[in-house]
C-alpha cells in the first residue's frame, strides 16, 4: 500500500464524521429554505448528538448497543476500505454487513415499530442491491479490475463510459440517504406512521452512533460518485466534488417535492432501473470491447 | 474375493496402503451398516453408531492428509469377480425397485427401473465387454474433498441422529421403531458416496449413484405416511430418469470413444473429441441429483423425512453427488452445448429458487430453497469451467454444506423443543433456547453476510460470471444474490429478537445434538478464518491439476485475509464488549401505554393487547408456484433444446 493510500484512508476516518455532520446541517438548512423556513444553524446536528451522548441509556432488550457499536465500527471499515484504494465488491460486501448489523440492533428490540421499520428497510435492501452490484460491476469491465485505486488512476473517467450506470447510481441513492419517496424504513422525522422506524427504540448514546454511522455513510456514497470522475488528474477530483455537491442538492430538492411512496413502488422501480440503466450500460460496454 | 489382484500404475509403494484406505472407506460403512441391522438397544446402538463413525472420521482424514495432494493417483483394481457382483447388485437394486413400484402401483418407478438394468446389462454384455478399464479407482484433490465433506459432515450428522431419532420415536411413540433400518441406510449411503467420489470407471460410479437414489428413496419414505410414499416415489422417479441419463452417456461414450473411465473420458474431451453429448447426459445426471429445475421438486417433498436425513442427503452431501459430478466435467465445460445447459439451468434455478424461498415460513422449505438455489450457483459456475469459477464452485461446495447442516441440525432440534419447524413459531428463540438460537445466527450468517465463506465464494462467482461475460448469469445472481439477503435478513430478524419472561427450554436437548451442532458452528467459523489458507495451499493447487496449468488464485489473497481479520474481529467484539456489563432495559414503544412485560399494551377501551409479529413473505410477487413454474419451463425448454441440439450434432445431422 503507498502513502498516498494510507493517507486518504486516515483522512476518511478523521474527516468523515466532520465533513458528514457539516453535510447534515447544510441538508437541513437547505431543506428549510426550500420550505420557506430558517433552519437551525449548520453545527445543529452536532449538538444533537452531543446531547444524545451525555444522555442516561436504557435499551430495549439490552444488546442494541452491541449490534449498532459493530454496524459503526463495520461502517468505518467499509470506508477505509474504499478510501485506501482497496477493493469495491469488498466494499459492497462489508457495506451490506454494517447495514444488516443495524437492522439486527432494531430486530432484536422486538418492538413493533422497529421491527416493521428493520422489514422494510431489509424489502428497500433488496430493491438497492441489485443496482449496487450493476456499479461495481460496471466499474470493473470498464476498468478490467475491483480495485478502487486502479480505476480512479485509470486515465480516462469512467462517467462516458457509465452514464446509465451513474444514473441507475443515483436513483438508488435516494434509498440510501433515507430520502423521501423511499424513507419507508426509517425517516429523519417523527411524524409519520412507523414513528421513527427502525431507530425507535434508539436512545442516547445508541442513537447518537446512528447519527455517526450516517455520517459516514453519506460521505462514502458521496466517495462512489466522485469515483465516476476519477482519471488521475486533479481536475477529475474537482468536477467530481461539484457533481456530488449537485447530486446532493437534487437528492434534498427531491425529498421535499415528493410525497412518500407506496413500498411496493420501491421494488417496481429500483429493479426496472437497474436493469434498463445499470445492465444495459454493462451490455453495452460489452459490445464496445467485442 | 480372494483373488483380488491390484497394481500400482502411478506414484510409489505408498499408495498399496493408500488403495487399502479406499477400499476400507467404501465397504467399512457397508459392514457397519450390516451391525446396526441387528443392534436392538438403544445403548448398544448408540456406542456401535459412535465408534463406526468416529472410524470413518479418522480414516477419511487419513487418507486425505496422506493422498490428498498428490494430484491424480489411479489404482488398477481389475477383478471380473467385482464387476461381476456389482453387476448383480445393480440387477438385484433394479428387481427391488420394480417390485416396490408395482406394489405401490406406481408403474412409472418400475418402468424406469427396468429400462436402466437392460441399458446398463446390454452395455455390460455388449460394447461394454470389450471395453478394458484399466483403472477403477482414483483418488485427487476433489474428490478428496469430497471425501472430507462425506467423512466429517456426514460422519457428524451422522452422530446427530442418535440423539434425534431418541426423541423422534419419543415423540411419535405411535410409530413403529425402526431405527435398525434407518442407521443401516445412513451407514450404506456413505458407503455409496465414497464410492461415487473415487469411483474412476463409470459403471462403478453409475451403480454407486444408483445406491444413493435407493438409500434416498427409503429414507424419505421413512415415515410410510402417504405424503412420505408419494414423496419418496417422486424423487425415486426423477432420479432414475437422471440414472438412464447417466446410462445413455456411459453407453455413447463407450461406442464412440471406446472409454469407460472418467479420467480418459476427460482427456479424450480436452483433446478435442466430440464428447458434447455424453458430456451433456452426464450434466444431465447431475442435475436432477441436485435437484435442478424442473426436478426441484423432489427435494421439496423431500423434506418430509427426519431431520437428519434431510441433512445429511438433501443438503450436504447426496445432492453433492451431482455438483460433484459437473464440477469434475468443468474442464469440458463452458461455451458448448453441456456447459449452457449447466449454466442456464444453474442460473435459473438459482434466480427462481431464491425468490420461491421468499415465500416460505416452514423453516425446512426455506432451507430447501436455499439448498436448490446454492447448487444452482455452483453448477452455473461449474458451466462456465474457468479457473476462477471452479474455485467458487468448490469453496461454495464446502462452504455450503457445513453451513447448510448446522442449520438443518439447528432446525430439527427447535423442532423438537418448540413444536413446529416454522419460522413464525421461533419467536423468542433468542430468550427460550440462547444457546441453538446462537448457533443458528451463526449458520444464517454463514449463507449470505460477510466476512463467511459463502459470500466471499459468491462474489468470485460474480467475478467469472462478468469475465465470461454471461449477461444472463450476472443478471441472476445479482438479483438472486439481493433476494437472498431479503430472505435470511428476516429469519435473522426473527432469532435476534429478545423476548422478556421467556423459560430456558433447552436443557433437554441431547449431548449427541451438542455435539454435532457445536462442532459444525465452529468449523463454520474456523472454515472462514483459514480461508486464505486454504485457497492458497488446497484449492490453488487443486485447480492447478484440474486444468493442467499452474496454480491459480481466484481473489487476491489480501482481500482473503482483510475478511479473514474480519471474522476475527466478530468474535472478539461481543468478548470485550459485554464483559462485565449490565444494561439497563427499558419499555419498548408500543403506540398505548406498555403493561410492562413489553408484550402486551393497553388500546383503546381499555384493552389489554398483545402485541405478535408476522414475517413478510410477498406471495403476490415470489409465490412459490409463480416462481417454481416460471423456472420449470425455462430450465425444462432448455434441458430439451440443448440436448436435442447435441444429439442431432452427434447423429450428424446438423
Amino acid at each position: 500500500m503507498e502513502s498516498v493510500q494510507i493517507i486518504s484512508m486516515v483522512c476518511y476516518v478523521i474527516s468523515a464524521p466532520l465533513l458528514g455532520l457539516l453535510l447534515a446541517g447544510a441538508d437541513r438548512i437547505i431543506s428549510a429554505r426550500m420550505q420557506r423556513r430558517k433552519g437551525p444553524p449548520i453545527l445543529q446536528p452536532y449538538y444533537d448528538v452531543r446531547k444524545l451522548a451525555d444522555k442516561e441509556r436504557p435499551s430495549a432488550g439490552g444488546v442494541q448497543e452491541f449490534y449498532v457499536l459493530c454496524s459503526l465500527i463495520f461502517m468505518v471499515i467499509t470506508g477505509a476500505v474504499f478510501f485506501a484504494g482497496g477493493d469495491l465488491m469488498l466494499a459492497v460486501f462489508m457495506l451490506m454487513l454494517s447495514t444488516v448489523l443495524l437492522l439486527v440492533a432494531a430486530f432484536s428490540s422486538n418492538s413493533p415499530y422497529s421491527q416493521i421499520g428493520a422489514e422494510r428497510e431489509l424489502y428497500l435492501t433488496m430493491a438497492y442491491e441489485p443496482m449496487v452490484l450493476f456499479t461495481a460491476i460496471g466499474f470493473y469491465v470498464f476498468s478490467g479490475s475491483f480495485r478502487i485505486i486502479d480505476i480512479a488512476t485509470g486515465g480516462s473517467m469512467p462517467i462516458v463510459h457509465l452514464f446509465g450506470i451513474f444514473i441507475g447510481f443515483v436513483f438508488i441513492l435516494t434509498i440510501k440517504l433515507r430520502k423521501s419517496p423511499f424513507d419507508i424504513g426509517m425517516s429523519h422525522h417523527a411524524h409519520q406512521e412507523l414513528v421513527k422506524g427502525i431507530s425507535t427504540e434508539f436512545s442516547g448514546k445508541t442513537l447518537a452512533m446512528t447519527e455517526i454511522i450516517h455520517w459516514y455513510e453519506n460521505i462514502l456514497l458521496l466517495g462512489f460518485i466522485i469515483l465516476f470522475f476519477c482519471d488521475g488528474s486533479i481536475l477529475g477530483y474537482v468536477i467530481g466534488l461539484a457533481v456530488c455537491i449537485s447530486v446532493y442538492v437534487f437528492e434534498i430538492l427531491i425529498d421535499n417535492s415528493f410525497a412518500r411512496m407506496k413500498w411496493q413502488s420501491a421494488l417496481k422501480s429500483a429493479w426496472p432501473v437497474a436493469l434498463v440503466f445499470g445492465l444495459g450500460n454493462i451490455i453495452v460496454l460489452f459490445a464496445l470491447e467485442a | 474375493m480372494g483373488t483380488l489382484k491390484y497394481h500400482i500404475r502411478r506414484g510409489n509403494t505408498g499408495c498399496c496402503d493408500a488403495m487399502f484406505l479406499i477400499l476400507f472407506l467404501i465397504l467399512f460403512p457397508v459392514f457397519a451398516a450390516i451391525i446396526m441391522l441387528f443392534m436392538k438397544s438403544e445403548r448398544q446402538r448408540s456406542a456401535a453408531v459412535t465408534a463406526s463413525v468416529a472410524v470413518i472420521m479418522a480414516v477419511s482424514v487419513l487418507l486425505v492428509i496422506r493422498y490428498g495432494g498428490r494430484g491424480l493417483v489411479l489404482f488398477e483394481l481389475g477383478s471380473d469377480i467385482i464387476s461381476y457382483s456389482i453387476l448383480l447388485a445393480e440387477i438385484l437394486l433394479a428387481a427391488g425397485l420394480f417390485c416396490m413400484g408395482v406394489r405401490h402401483k406406481r408403474y412409472l418407478a418400475s418402468v424406469l427401473a427396468v429400462i436402466q438394468a437392460v441399458l446398463v446389462l446390454s452395455f455390460e454384455f455388449g460394447i461394454g465387454h470389450g471395453i478394458h478399464a484399466a483403472n477403477n479407482l482414483y483418488i485427487d484433490g476433489l474428490s478428496s474433498i469430497m471425501v472430507l465433506i462425506i467423512g466429517i459432515a456426514g460422519s457428524l450428522i451422522i452422530i446427530y441422529a442418535i440423539g434425534y431419532m431418541r426423541d423422534f420415536q419419543h415423540h411419535n411413540p405411535e410409530k413403529e421403531d425402526r431405527r435398525p433400518q434407518f442407521f443401516f441406510l445412513m451407514f450404506v449411503f456413505l458407503s455409496a458416496m465414497f464410492g461415487i467420489v473415487l469411483s474412476n470407471n463409470l459403471t462403478w460410479m453409475l451403480f454407486f449413484w444408483e445406491v444413493t437414489t435407493v438409500c434416498s428413496f427409503l429414507l424419505i419414505g421413512y415415515t410410510k405416511t402417504d405424503e412420505a410414499v408419494n414423496s419418496s416415489f417422486r424423487a425415486l422417479t426423477m432420479n432414475l430418469l437422471g440414472g438412464i441419463g447417466f446410462a445413455f452417456a456411459i453407453i455413447i461414450a463407450g461406442n464412440d470413444l471406446g472409454i469407460a473411465e472418467m479420467n480418459r473420458f476427460l482427456d479424450a474431451g480436452l483433446s478435442g473429441a466430440s464428447v458434447m453429448l455424453p458430456a451433456g447426459l452426464l450434466v444431465f445426471a447431475g442435475m436432477v441429483k441436485a435437484a435442478q429445475m424442473p426436478f426441484h421438486s423432489w427435494l421439496l417433498g423431500a423434506m418430509v423425512a427426519p431431520t437428519p436425513i434431510s441433512a445429511l442427503l438433501h443438503s450436504s452431501t447426496m445432492v453433492k453427488a451431482g455438483v460433484f459430478m459437473v464440477i469434475k466435467l468443468s474442464p469440458i465445460l463452458g461455451l458448448n452445448s453441456a456447459g449452457m445447459l449447466a449454466m442456464l439451468v444453474g442460473g435459473t434455478t438459482f434466480l427462481l429458487a431464491s425468490m420461491a424461498a421468499v415465500s416460505q415460513s416452514n423453516a425446512k422449505r426455506v432451507l430447501a430453497y436455499s439448498t436448490i438455489a446454492n447448487l444452482g450457483l455452483i453448477i452455473a459456475c461449474a458451466g462456465v469451467g474457468t479457473e476462477e469459477a471452479v474455485w467458487a464452485a468448490i469453496m461454495l461446495t464446502i462452504f455450503h454444506a457445513v453451513t447448510k447442516s448446522l442449520l438443518f441440525l439447528c432446525v430439527g432440534t427447535a423442532e423438537h423443543h418448540i413444536g413446529s419447524r416454522d419460522i413464525e413459531d421461533m419467536d423468542g428463540l433468542f430468550s427460550r433456547m440462547p444457546k441453538l438460537a446462537g448457533m443458528m445466527i451463526i449458520g444464517i450468517a454463514g449463507m449470505f453476510l460477510a466476512p463467511f465463506g459463502m459470500l466471499v465464494a459468491k462474489w468470485t462467482a460474480i467475478a467469472s460470471f462478468v469475465n465470461a461475460e454471461s449477461i444472463v448469469l450476472i443478471v441472476c445472481v445479482c438479483f438472486g444474490s439481493a433476494v437472498t439477503v431479503f430472505y435470511w435478513g428476516k429469519w435473522l430478524g426473527k432469532m435476534v429478537a429478545v423476548m422478556a419472561g421467556r423459560e430456558n427450554t433447552e436443557m433437554t436437548v441431547h449431548r449427541q445434538e451438542w455435539f454435532a451442532i457445536g462442532t459444525f458452528a465452529h468449523l463454520v467459523v474456523a472454515l472462514c478464518i483459514l480461508f486464505p489458507i486454504m485457497s492458497e495451499h488446497i484449492l490453488a493447487p487443486l485447480i492447478g491439476n484440474m486444468f493442467g496449468s499452474v496454480s491459480y488464485m481466484a481473489l487476491p489473497s489480501a482481500n482473503l485475509y482483510i475478511m479473514s481479520a474480519v471474522m476475527m474481529l466478530m468474535i472478539l467484539l461481543p468478548l470485550v464488549f459485554f464483559r462485565g456489563k449490565k444494561v439497563r432495559t427499558g419499555q419498548i414503544y408500543m403506540g398505548g401505554v406498555g403493561t410492562g412485560d413489553n408484550l402486551t399494551f393497553i388500546g383503546s377501551a381499555d384493552t389489554e393487547v398483545n402485541i405478535s409479529f408476522r414475517n413478510w413473505y410477498m406471495k403476490e410477487w415470489f409465490g412459490e408456484k409463480r416462481a417454481g413454474n416460471t423456472g420449470a419451463v425455462i430450465a425444462a425448454s432448455v434441458t430439451v433444446c440443448l440436448l436435442t441440439c447435441s444429439l442431432l450434432v452427434w447423429g450428424g445431422i446438423v
